[in-house]
């Protein structure tokens, strides 16, 4: 005898503890199959594009850490190099230097954190995301050290950034780099050939290169399919041509490979971290103010620059009338473009894996909604 | 990564298209609002261009007209380009634009956001309808006549 089964529909967060903010879905089941997801977005929308109408340049700054605030240095980095170019300024190389070893290590940090928390959802409840934070909080308190924040950061400015590394920063930043290898491994001890989050994440939510590339999805899911992308070696910027990587890729597309990458990302963005250490050299942090100004004015015109974020290709359009308040701002969000395809990963998976595959995609609703 | 010269590429495209190009600049293309499908299937699908991967896509409100760009990427040729569109002159309520949703899947939530904040109506989208803001918001937030402080907040009563 078969049992009949009728679909029910689910409210699933705004408010739970796994939707990483304030994500709602509408999630319809047949027993424990997922039939149908309604993502529904906007519970953190703050209008971030027009505040940035009233502002002056440098203030935008600060509301791009407001942004995706796990890799507020990446927002700052991604929107000064728009600035940059809008106004043609012509950086300090320290300053380059400093603010690329800034956004690897908040790289570095916005993955222990993707990481950590897929883990936390799997069940892990604790360990694991006690060991991703405690080297997170290690970065946390470097940032400190540059420029007085933990994570709103506003380190960047136009040209370099805010100052100088203190000399205290340097010497937490050699313990850093000689202690993170040896941290991730214990990591990975714990995780990667775990049996658990063998059956938990493998071939679950499977992507292919098409899927993705079509629905422009970028970042770590699109290289966990296959395709060797990453702006920073495709569409170069600050000083990325003259360190070596390399850009780690899997061909499963599924939510173990997300996980996988991730680790190995982590590593490399330590050693571009050492390679900046080795290359940087005294001098100014940014230019002198009768250079560039304090309020800048870029002549009109329009740009789109597009960096290499943590979660994927972060983008900012910006369009100028020659005023000291920006005519226009978008922000090309990676995490939520990288949401498009959720409904069609999440179909015919089970209840268990929805999270799992939420977490593996690492969305941050700081600027989903922004 | 290479960037297509704009007026390039618009000698390109109006040699296969005929009547698309309006003007060009150094940086990006100008295409008329009823060719602009034609004109991306045409980027993605021929050869020598193959723009797979829509970047971006964005509104801008210039008071007597709204411009929407695209911004391009190809994976394949390593290049990138900037398209245009001019539409709504006159401060038209709801002015319209072909959907490239059946081009790149990616066009979903970007569209649905344009279409709530800055009010542009993509034809033949499969699910318009707002993305940040709820139903039964007054006005489009990032449109320049939009009075920011006198906006209270009115509820439908219906659920998103």
């Amino acid at each position: 005898m078969s049992i009949k089964s009728e679909p029910i529909t689910i409210n699933l967060g705004p408010q739970h503890p796994s939707t990483h903010g304030v994500f709602r879905m509408r999630v319809t089941f047949d027993g424990e199959t997922i039939i149908d997801v309604e993502p529904i977005f906007g519970y953190l929308h703050r209008g971030t594009e027009k505040l940035a109408e009233e502002r002056t340049y440098t203030q935008v700054v600060t509301l791009t850490d407001r942004m995706d605030y796990v890799s507020s240095m990446l927002n700052n980095q991604g929107y000064i190099l728009a600035l940059e170019k809008l106004s043609n300024i012509t950086p300090e190389p320290r300053g380059v230097w400093l603010r690329m070893i800034a956004s690897e290590l908040q790289r570095i940090a916005s993955h222990l954190v993707a990481v950590g928390f897929l883990i936390q959802d799997l069940g892990a409840w604790g360990t694991p995301l006690t060991y991703a934070m405690r080297e997170r909080e290690k970065i946390l308190q470097m940032f400190e050290m540059l420029c007085g924040a933990r994570i709103t950061n506003s380190y960047l400015r136009p040209g370099g950034v805010f100052m100088d590394a203190p000399e205290q920063f340097w010497v937490a930043l050699k313990d850093f780099v000689y202690d993170f290898p040896s941290k991730v491994d214990e990591l990975e001890k714990l995780l990667t050939s775990n049996e658990i989050i063998f059956s938990r994440t493998k071939d679950i939510a499977v992507l292919t290169p098409e899927q993705a590339i079509n629905a422009s999805i970028t970042g770590p899911i699109l290289r966990s399919t296959g395709v060797s992308w990453d702006l920073r070696k495709d569409d170069t910027y600050d000083f990325y041509d003259q360190v070596k990587f390399d850009i780690p890729t899997h061909s499963a597309g599924d939510n173990y490979s997300r996980y996988l990458l991730r680790v190995q990302e982590m590593r490399e963005s330590l050693k571009i971290v050492k390679q900046c250490v080795e290359n940087i050299e005294p001098g100014p942090v940014r230019p002198h103010h009768d250079e560039v100004p304090f309020l800048v004015r870029p002549p009109k015109g329009d740009c789109y620059v597009a960096i290499e974020g943590s979660k994927g290709e972060l983008g900012f359009y910006l369009v100028s009338d020659g005023s000291i308040s920006p005519y226009r701002w978008h922000v090309r969000s990676s995490s939520l473009i990288n949401l498009t395809l959720l409904r069609d990963m999440l179909i015919g998976t089970l209840f268990g894996d929805l999270f799992v595959t939420f977490g593996g995609i690492d969305i941050n609703m700081g600027e989903v909604d922004r | 990564m290479i960037e297509w010269n704009g007026n390039k590429l618009a000698e390109e495209i109006s040699n296969h298209i005929s009547d698309s190009v309006v003007s060009s600049d150094d940086h990006s293309v100008y295409i008329s609002k009823e060719k602009i499908y034609e004109v991306l299937k045409f980027l993605k699908e021929t050869s020598g261009f193959s723009f797979d991967l829509l970047s971006s896509i964005t509104a801008v409100d210039y008071i007597d007209h709204f411009e929407v760009v695209y911004h391009l990427k190809s994976l394949i040729t390593l290049s990138k380009a900037t398209i245009k569109v001019k539409l709504g002159f006159g401060r038209e309520d709801q002015p319209e634009i072909d959907s490239s949703y059946n081009l790149w899947k990616g066009a979903d939530f970007q569209e649905r956001e344009v279409f709530d904040l800055m009010g542009i109506h993509f034809v033949n989208h499969p699910n318009l309808k707002r993305i940040l803001l709820w139903d039964g918001f007054p006005g489009h937030p990032l449109r320049k006549d939009f009075v920011t402080n006198s906006q209270s907040v009115v509820d439908d009563g219906e659920d998103k």
